[in-house]
């Protein structure tokens, strides 16, 4: 625990545990806590909803570590509730964004000079309009709900990616096993698929595991501003605008305890990227 | 450099129509139906077929979407964005009213939060490792995970309901007539939204600054330098400014993008009358014309903000200079 904090605050690690090991077990305690986050929010999904009228508006207490709503209803329950449900949006629109940005980064690599210029020009444009605006636009398109801000997220965070994509694969068009397949007639599809998509692998997934915290983040925000989730839901984006009616009351848990919660989430998730990223790359995985 | 004038300006005309083009599309994609949202339910149950088709055919609900668009379009040129249905004004008029408390808003925080992250990113650079630097690295860490309207709703509860130090919103005292509002009040409304958003904003500069910072301490005309004799911060002073604020300029320039984005979120907790809140009072009303409005504002902040950044990239950097002549 102590080992993880450390190594998310950047101090400076213990000498008793090597890095590598260090590296590893953020890993694996970091997936864990993440894995109990999901499964502990969906089974408390229904009780989330649970109201108690009796014990509305209880500050922080040990029944209640994170205080009740103007309902009654636990917002520890909420908050776990709530963080499942962002990392299930996260999941899907950082997987289908991420698929966007290899086929398109991979595309503008190989698929000749004027794809590249389409392609580089396309994500000129994604980052021609700010992020949250683009977002609010897709979203009223399609209609808001879950599937509005899943969509958007997806469509909106495959630039970074793509580019990295788009050089890793240009860099090996001219290494030598590529040029040898190509000598022997193999087809471009499948040096694409046989050569080329094995090597950038590591790569992807690092880029994949890495835009979660930005698809969270983005998926609160929007939901936030009541672009996302319908409000029935335990959205943290709910959960944190329905609050805002109430703090001016002094109800400040309502606020403060999901808003720490959503970012622990965020930094573990950073965490885990970048412990498999050291663990990936060769150069850094002896360190 | 006319040359080069000549290419910004094809390239913000190709920009601005792409981004039309997509804005206008996703608007019209929106299985909001203009009708029944702005009449309201009961005087649309009450209205004989005639009328709601006579109402369809003033709003032009059937025109095909490509004659739509370019009625739009030449309209923008003309200078007529259209009518905003919830501020029942022109949307050219509510933009400017709107687009002065936001820039005021987005200009200080810009400042601020550029300043803050360069010096953070210096010291930090110059220190490596020490208490200064350590704090810095977590700090922006730490920020790159929170949400910004979280953020604000913290200092909204710790700086205005808790400590009642500054107000909880609005950009103006509640209940004063427009005329007796002194900047003193404007400024005491502005004073949190644009923390928060300095605030967020550090951590990119202050990020970049510290690798560069670290980059130019190692080197030789930095050794050289020191090796002669002058201090850390004469060295850093004479020597190291010049080159470390370049980068920190593009990136604030940049920047533009994440602070608009954040201007939005930042104004919806405060209730400030920017044009992000308009941005979503317009989405959340299905006031088409005005999101498509501020969707093409936003667009050509981030354009000239990319478009100064490579300019003064030139100026700063001499080794970079316009039309391609390298020395």
């Amino acid at each position: 625990m102590a080992e993880r904090i450390a190594n998310a605050l950047h101090l400076p690690v213990g000498s008793g545990l090597s890095n590598r090991k260090a590296t590893f077990l953020t890993v694996v305690l970091g997936s864990a806590l993440l894995i109990c986050i999901v499964i502990a929010g969906a089974a408390l999904t229904s009780s989330a909803m649970h109201t108690d009228l009796a014990q509305k508006n209880l500050p922080p207490t040990f029944a209640h570590p994170f205080g009740t709503d103007w309902l009654g209803r636990d917002m520890l329950t909420r908050t776990l509730a709530g963080l499942s449900l962002s990392i299930l949006v996260g999941l899907i629109a950082a997987l289908a964004s991420s698929v966007i940005a290899l086929v398109l980064g991979t595309f503008a690599a190989i698929g000749g000079k004027r794809a590249d210029a389409v392609i580089s020009w396309l994500t000129d444009l994604m980052m021609g309009i700010p992020h949250i605006v683009l977002l609010i636009l897709i979203s009223f398109a399609l209609g808001k709900g879950f599937w509005g801000v899943t969509i958007g997220v997806a469509l909106t965070h495959w630039p970074t990616l793509a580019r990295v994509i788009r050089a890793e694969v240009r860099g090996l068009k001219g290494s030598g096993f590529i040029a040898a397949s190509s000598r022997l007639g193999v087809s471009r599809l499948r040096i694409v698929r046989d050569h080329m998509l094995p090597y950038v692998l590591p790569q992807f997934l690092v880029g994949l595991i890495l835009m979660f915290p930005h698809a969270i983040l983005h998926e609160a925000a929007i939901t936030f501003l009541g672009f996302g989730l319908p409000p029935e839901q335990p959205a943290i984006g709910i959960i944190l605008s329905e609050s805002m009616a109430y703090l001016s009351s002094g109800m400040w848990w309502l606020a403060v305890f999901p808003g720490i919660a959503l970012i622990a989430t965020i930094m573990l998730f950073d965490a885990v990227g970048s412990g498999i990223r050291k663990a990936a790359d060769p150069m850094s995985s002896q360190e | 450099m006319a040359r080069y004038a000549l290419m910004s300006i094809g390239r913000f005309v190709l920009l601005m129509l792409a981004v039309s083009i997509v804005v206008f599309l996703l608007v019209s994609a929106s299985p909001v139906d203009p009708v029944s949202a702005n009449v309201g339910q009961a005087a649309l149950a009450n209205m004989t077929e005639e009328k709601r088709a006579a109402l369809e055919a003033h709003w032009g609900a059937g025109v095909p979407v490509h004659e739509r668009y370019l009625s739009w379009v030449s309209g923008l040129l003309a200078g007529d964005a259209g009518t905003s249905l919830k501020y029942n004004a022109p949307v050219s008029q509510v933009i400017s009213e709107r687009a002065l408390n936001s820039l005021a808003l987005m200009s200080a925080s810009w400042v601020a939060s550029g300043l803050l992250g360069f010096a953070l990113g210096v010291a930090a650079g110059t220190h490596r490792g020490s208490w200064i630097d350590r704090i810095t690295k977590a700090y922006c860490f730490l920020l790159a995970a929170s949400p910004t309207f979280w953020i604000a709703l913290l200092l909204l509860i710790v700086f205005g309901v808790a400590l009642g130090w500054f107000p909880i919103g609005f950009a103006q005292p509640i209940g004063k007539a427009a005329a007796d509002v002194t900047f003193a009040d404007a400024l005491h409304h502005m004073v949190l939204p644009a923390i928060t958003l300095s605030l967020v904003g550090v951590a990119n500069v202050a990020l970049h600054t510290r690798e560069k910072t670290i980059d130019v301490m190692g080197s030789p005309y930095m050794r050289f330098a020191l090796a002669r004799g002058e201090s850390k911060l004469e060295a850093v002073r004479r020597h190291g400014l010049r080159n470390l604020c370049v980068p920190a300029i593009t990136i604030q320039f940049a920047q533009i993008s994440e602070i608009f984005g954040g201007s939005v979120l930042v104004e919806q907790v405060f209730s400030y009358p920017g044009l992000g809140q308009a941005a979503v009072a317009a989405g959340i009303g299905g006031d088409v014309a005005l999101l498509a409005g501020i969707a093409l504002v936003s667009a050509a902040l981030v354009f000239g903000g990319n478009l100064v950044a490579n300019i003064l990239h030139g100026v700063l950097d001499p080794r970079v200079r316009l039309g391609g002549a390298h020395g």
